[in-house]
């Protein structure tokens, strides 16, 4: 079938099964803007390409599919540029298409012309400069096919406008559906070594104090069933890193919670006092060891991960295991049964009583307001995780009001949790939870976002507004850069130093509304309620609520950076509880 | 001490696809780290989609590690061995112009000789010859070269293979 390269672009994407594009057109994407119109995939216009990059990611989360986005060349591609580093950092599926000046142009500066595939080259798990219309169909299926295989990440195909153009005979080409890919240098495997995963099982069943230190990689192999699985056979404890929260049930008996920076202090003590670390799709990140020399120092390791480069990073494991987390659990877990089940896992009472002492000393803990004090803002999740549904999708921004709503949600479901880990994007909330909602329009989609990170990326709620995502956002106005203001409190002798973003200025509510949503503001404990189920009952518009609360409250507990996880700081009113 | 003499220096060779932009990609993770390239040799293989780098870092093993890994993740990168000068043959071009005044032209062609180099070019008053030869041999010739006046050297970066299996597999078997 003859065609234009631009028509075989919507083509490909369209066989590659998507269903949604988040994007904003512009000079040199503009060809294929028009055959855009004819095809079945619903494009959504952002206001910021951050927007579209962050929607794309917050779908990818969600559904498991990858995302797609699509903009023009220059300025429009470099504002993708921290969505496709995120996508990188937390090894989501996503495939980003960039206009490019006319390939004769490129190496001219002409207008709108950057260096697109330079600038992302570290930032992508590959990208691609397509330079004839007819590769046009089998680099889109390369590109998903890496996108979404071994550790999944984003990918990036740059496409310069005369090979769309369909004024421009280079634009001319025979469609072919690509059936296979010809990567020599890629070659995902699944598998873990069979003689890796007994020597795994054997060390399991030899362990007095192991935990499964369980991260992103769940969630990515679809592995949160096989996990369950493998906890309940062995009776050993789960932490969920901020990347796997929801990958393994918060009210199951077994779950321990978030570990690191300001993990819960049970899970990050257990991993501390441990014998055996059963490291899953985790990666070792600074946040969760603390001072890595000074981390679970009696533990053995077993690592188990897609992407061998991680094998070895940050602590040596005494069994690493390359293979996908789901395949290599479940060959763990029948190795385990073979091995006698779990009447071969040794009496752990003594260690199960000491993890239960330290829930019962240490929990996460707050002091609620009195009087006409300001609100607290774990209030205000406790009251929201309360008031919604359980299989609710949560996305949030970068701060103290993040690491609240991974410390007080309960995540009883996998894809329930939208954020940005590896590179802490401030402004990722409502872009994310906009495409979170793309992806599961069943689902209840609340944004949980700081005052900061709401003013990076608030123009994306006219994109809900208008396209129809009426999300909600719980705005934590601590009238502070609050994560920094806590840093420069406890780290620089409360000097504070550019944190202040002002109290009243701008008017959320009014800004909510000029934005096209519903505005609500709640200024104490009383109030929250109601505005919860307030803007719960709104499913024709986005709601933002501006939620009032206490300036200095700080997060706790917490591990200050460089310093061991042995040296936690806990809430003040445990200080005086033996470790 | 420098990249010829194999002291702290790692070689890799690195099998790529023959594709625009992956010379970039491979020196980026270099780059990154603060790695520098000693040298690094550049060519394709007998199977025209691949070509085959040859780079000598001026770093340990050891931290070379990680590099290796990220390289060897690179969509482009077929696969990467890591050679040990020990164990492995390795061969480098030099091509040099050096001062030849008629009067002691006869003393380089005296050093060409003991080296088994080539004269490639004569001038009035200079002279260019070529070496290949393992590295540290280059590094020899070259330093004898200096004294003399070097105009011009031009070195192609190593290039290298295993060694052979010297000893016949037991039991030997047609
Ligand atoms: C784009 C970006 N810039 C700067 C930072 C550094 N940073 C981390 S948390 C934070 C404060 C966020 O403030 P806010 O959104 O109000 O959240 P809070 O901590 O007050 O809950 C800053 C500036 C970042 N993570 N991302
Ligand atoms: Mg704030």
């Amino acid at each position: 079938m003859n065609m234009n390269g631009g028509q075989a672009l919507m083509k490909a994407l369209e066989n590659e099964g998507v269903d949604i594009l988040f994007g904003l057109p512009g000079g040199a994407i503009l060809p294929v803007y028009d055959p855009l119109i004819d095809s079945s995939i619903r494009h959504v216009l952002v206001r910021h390409e951050q927007g579209a990059g962050h929607m794309a990611e917050g779908y990818a989360h969600a559904t498991g599919r990858p995302g797609v986005a699509m903009v023009t060349s220059g300025p429009a591609a470099t504002n993708i540029v921290t969505p496709l580093c995120d996508a990188y950092m937390d090894s989501i599926p996503m495939v980003v298409v960039t206009g490019q000046v006319p390939y004769a142009a490129i190496g001219t500066d002409a207008f709108q012309e950057c260096d697109t595939t330079g600038i992302t080259m570290s930032v992508t798990k590959h990208n691609y400069l397509v330079t004839e219309a007819a590769d046009i169909p089998q680099v889109i299926h390369d590109a998903f096919y890496i996108a979404t295989t071994g550790r999944p990440g984003p990918v990036l195909v740059d496409i310069p406008k005369d090979i769309v153009d369909p004024n421009n005979p280079r634009s001319a080409m025979e469609w072919y559906t690509p059936d296979s890919h010809d990567l020599p240098g890629y070659l995902p495997n699944q598998a873990g070594d069979a003689e890796l995963i007994r020597q795994a099982a054997k060390l399991i069943c030899e362990a007095e104090r192991p935990v499964l230190y369980t991260g992103g990689g769940i969630l990515k192999s679809r592995g949160a069933e096989a996990l369950l699985e493998l906890a309940e056979l062995t009776g050993i404890h789960v932490v969920t890193t901020l990347m796997n929260r929801g990958g393994f049930p918060d009210d199951h008996p077994l779950c321990l919670g978030m570990p690191g920076m300001h993990g819960n202090y049970t899970a990050v003590t257990a991993m501390q006092e441990s014998d055996l670390l059963i490291a899953l799709g985790a990666r070792f990140d600074d946040r969760v060891t603390g001072k890595v020399a000074g981390f679970a120092p009696l533990a053995k390791i077993i690592h188990v991960d897609i992407d061998s480069a991680e094998l070895g990073k940050v602590r040596r494991p005494d069994v690493a295991i390359q293979g996908d987390c789901r395949v290599v659990i479940e060959e763990l877990v029948k190795a385990l049964k073979e091995m006698g089940g779990r009447e071969a896992q040794p009496d752990r009472n003594q260690w199960r009583s000491r993890i239960s002492g330290w829930q019962e000393r240490f929990p996460l803990t707050y002091e609620q307001s009195k009087g006409d004090e300001m609100l607290k803002p774990q209030y205000v999740l406790e009251q929201l995780r309360d008031s919604t549904p359980s299989d609710t999708i949560v996305a949030s921004g970068v701060g103290q009001h993040q690491m609240w709503t991974s410390q007080y949600w309960k995540f009883n479901h996998p894809y329930t949790w939208v954020n940005s880990g590896g590179l802490g994007t401030m402004g990722f909330a409502i872009p994310a939870a906009i495409g979170a909602k793309a992806g599961r329009p069943d689902r209840m989609v609340w944004a949980v976002d700081g005052d900061g990170c709401f003013q990076m990326t608030a123009q994306e709620l006219v994109t809900a507004a208008t396209e129809g995502f009426p999300i909600k956002v719980a705005l934590i106005n601590n009238a502070y850069l609050g994560m920094v203001r806590q840093w420069q409190e406890m780290f620089y002798e409360e000097r504070y130093s550019e944190v202040y973003l002002t109290r009243d200025v701008p008017d959320y509510k009014m800004w909510a509304e000029a934005l096209g949503c519903v505005g609500l503001r709640v200024e104490s404990p009383e109030e929250v309620g109601p505005a919860i189920a307030q803007a719960n009952e709104i499913n024709d518009q986005p709601v933002v609520v501006e939620f009032r609360c206490e300036a200095e409250e700080n997060v706790f507990p917490m591990v200050p950076a460089g310093m061991s996880n042995s040296d936690m700081v806990v809430d003040p009113s445990q200080r005086d509880q033996p470790r | 001490m420098t990249a010829a003499d194999g002291g702290g220096t790692t070689t890799l060779v690195v099998r790529v696809e023959n594709k625009a932009g992956v010379l970039a990609r491979v020196a980026g993770l270099f780059a990154r780290r603060g790695f520098n390239i000693e040298s690094l040799a550049v060519a394709p293989t007998d199977d025209e989609r691949f070509s085959r780098l040859t780079i000598v870092v001026g770093v340990d093993a050891a931290p070379m590690e990680q590099v290796v890994k990220q390289l060897d993740k690179l969509v482009n990168v077929v696969d990467i061995q890591e050679l040990n000068p020990a164990v492995s043959v390795e061969r480098e071009l030099m091509m040099a112009t050096v001062r030849a005044d008629p009067s002691i032209r006869g003393q380089i062609l005296d050093l060409v000789r003991v080296f088994q180099a080539t004269v490639l070019n004569v001038g009035y008053d200079e002279i260019m010859v070529s070496l290949t030869g393992s590295p540290s041999r280059v590094d020899d010739f070259e330093d004898l070269l200096r004294p003399y006046g070097i105009v011009d050297v031009q070195r192609t970066g190593k290039v290298a293979l295993p060694k052979l299996v010297k000893s016949a597999p037991d039991p030997l078997t047609p």
